[in-house]
């Protein structure tokens, strides 16, 4: 199995998408997802138990498919690799009774990991990172369930959490944001969009967890130096709206959107690139949905440049969830002679991305 | 004809059927490990009875009516497992499992009718009104359902077989020996041979939730402000 350039098949299902992706080594075979945001449209955000119901329908179909666009069987494969945690908890469970299935009807080895480090793995794949992963690297993930800043000592074993929202994930607020302003879901696209109409400094909106208490100094770290709040910034635009309305004026949605994007870019990339500066990081993946926001892109870009930190970006495929940074970081994995999760594990909707796999339960 | 079952509309449950013998069977009392029993069930049974995947006439999944996440759980390892095999799946209504063993222990009469009952969660049950047969050994008749409810708004009058029986006493007419029982894999299977043998044509596999999600389509935004 120690071959140089294993053959695996990853699985995804934390949150509304089905996704299986197959690499052999770091060539990426197949990346063939299936999404259920159509049917949470109209209720603004992923609701878990349509999304775990769609997995349920999407996951076979979604296999042979990938199995027919990679030219593989199931009897090449030197592995299997699921996404075990953190999401959505019926919806991992799709992802991992069928992994399971598959790995007992093929007898093939079983890794159960985490989606968090997958998001970083992917770099693995796709030309992202074409001599493999620098040293001193650290992932800024941005999405609709997670806002989280990584530190990546060793892809397979070794990855630390220097910081994360203690609320909403930033594309969770761009969601509930859009909802406000009439705007739909999914709200990361639509106020992006509308943004580039609107003045970013019309309104100065908060930006959580930025005063000295919870900053500390780098020599002594308040309780919250790399965290995100973005719960209150939500209010704050709906109170925004409503001041608007009461005084009979026109609500101005293209300021609105622009200032509360660039209230939500600049917390985030702020942070994150003093978390870099702070933790030797000269290299910055940008992964998760929301990379591939326009002015989250520009800013980090701008800021990462000025601090001497070279950014990359997957390309928006491998950005969003998807099967093929499962499998990318489960052949990381096993060239690193990690063991095998069995069959027995349980899904872990918090897993922390200290947890890289799962040990055999 | 080599049946693998597999339900998980209650209890997780395995079963291995070698024409009517039980070769193997595997059953969790447990009702929300579903995810993490089921699979390692399977490779046991197999491995204990010599048996490889492939060598199946069929997989066999109950499809419900259940609580969601733990009937996913075994609908989509057996949909994964025909596939990977290659051979037939079939889908059975798991209330048909209980219908069965009430019939075939005598516990209600031939040719009379009655409910088959299990726990929904949240005060309701999952139920069905069956007729036995008036031939002995063939499956008794489903006479219309699922349908999912209280337990007081059950038909008057019919005994009943099944989980509900044990939670809803005063509400139904249960048959004592059958007031803990959950649909079994093995009898899920057997139903689905007899099916087979007769020539009857099995259902596939769409899950029988009976309940939308309980998710809201938002209302107009909360104001804080008049």
């Amino acid at each position: 199995m120690r071959t140089a350039r294993p053959l695996v098949l990853g699985i995804e299902s934390s949150c509304d998408e089905t996704g299986v992706g197959i690499v052999r080594g770091t060539e990426l075979l197949t990346n063939t997802v299936s999404s259920s945001m159509d049917e949470h449209v109209r209720f603004g955000g992923v609701i878990p138990e349509i999304a775990s119901r769609a997995h349920l329908e999407a996951f076979v179909p979604t296999l042979r498919a990938a199995l027919d666009d990679a030219d593989v069987t199931l009897d090449e494969l030197d592995a299997i690799a699921v996404t075990a945690g953190p999401g959505l908890s019926g919806a991992l469970m799709v992802g991992v009774s069928a992994a399971k299935a598959l790995a007992v009807a093929t007898g093939k080895p079983l890794y159960a990991i985490n989606h968090l480090v997958a998001h970083v793995g992917v770099g693995m794949v796709g030309g992202t990172f074409s001599d493999g992963l620098p040293p001193n690297l650290g992932a800024l993930l941005v999405s609709g369930g997670h806002t989280e800043i990584l530190r990546v000592i060793d892809i397979a074993k070794d990855v630390e959490l220097l910081g994360s929202t203690i609320d909403d994930a930033a594309g969770e607020a761009y969601d509930k944001t859009a909802r406000i302003l009439g705007l739909g879901y999914p709200g990361g696209p639509a106020i992006d969009r509308l943004a580039q109409q609107g003045d970013p400094t019309a309104i100065r909106f908060p930006r959580g967890l930025s005063q000295p208490k919870y900053m500390g100094t780098a020599e002594q770290p308040g309780p919250h130096r790399y965290d995100w709040s973005f719960s209150g910034l939500k209010t704050a635009v709906a109170r925004s709206v409503e001041q608007y309305e009461a005084a009979g004026l026109e609500v101005p949605v293209a300021d609105i959107a622009a200032s509360f994007q660039e209230a939500v870019v600049d917390i985030i990339t702020s942070k994150a690139v003093l978390a870099c500066r702070e933790h030797g990081i000269t290299t910055l993946l940008l992964g998760g949905g929301v990379a591939a926001n326009r002015r989250l892109r520009e800013l980090t870009a701008e800021r990462c440049e000025a601090a001497g930190i070279t950014l990359t970006v997957p390309a928006p495929s491998l950005c969003t969830d998807n099967g093929a940074m499962v499998a990318a970081l489960g052949a990381q994995i096993v060239l690193d002679g990690g063991s095998p999760s069995g069959i027995a594990f349980g899904t872990d909707p918090s897993l922390p991305v200290t947890s890289i796999t799962l040990a055999s339960a | 004809m080599l049946l693998l079952a597999l339900d998980t509309s209650a209890a997780a449950t395995v079963a291995l059927l070698h024409d009517d013998v039980v070769v193997g069977r595997f059953a969790s009392a447990d009702t929300r490990s579903h995810a993490e029993v089921l699979a390692p069930a399977v490779h046991r049974i197999l491995s204990e009875a010599g048996v490889a995947g492939a060598d199946l006439d069929g997989v066999v999944a109950g499809v419900g009516p259940g609580p969601f996440t733990g009937l996913r759980a075994g609908l989509v390892t057996a949909r994964t497992l025909a596939f990977v095999w290659g051979v037939p799946l079939h889908g059975v209504m798991s209330l048909d499992a209980l219908a069965h063993d009430a019939a075939a222990g005598g516990a209600v009469a031939a040719g009379s009718r009655f409910l088959v009952g299990t726990d929904a969660r949240r005060g309701e049950v999952y139920w069905a009104p069956y007729r036995a047969s008036p031939e002995p050994g063939a499956l008794p008749d489903l006479l219309d359902g699922p349908h999912v409810g209280a337990a007081a708004t059950l038909p008057a009058g019919l005994p009943l077989v099944g989980r509900a029986a044990g939670l809803y006493p005063d509400a139904v007419d249960g048959v004592p020996a059958f007031a803990a029982a959950d649909p079994d894999a093995a009898s899920l299977a057997r139903v689905a041979r007899l099916r087979l043998l007769a020539g009857v044509p099995l259902r596939d596999t769409a899950p029988l939730y009976l309940r939308e999600s309980d998710a809201q389509v938002p209302g107009p935004r909360k104001r804080a402000t008049a």
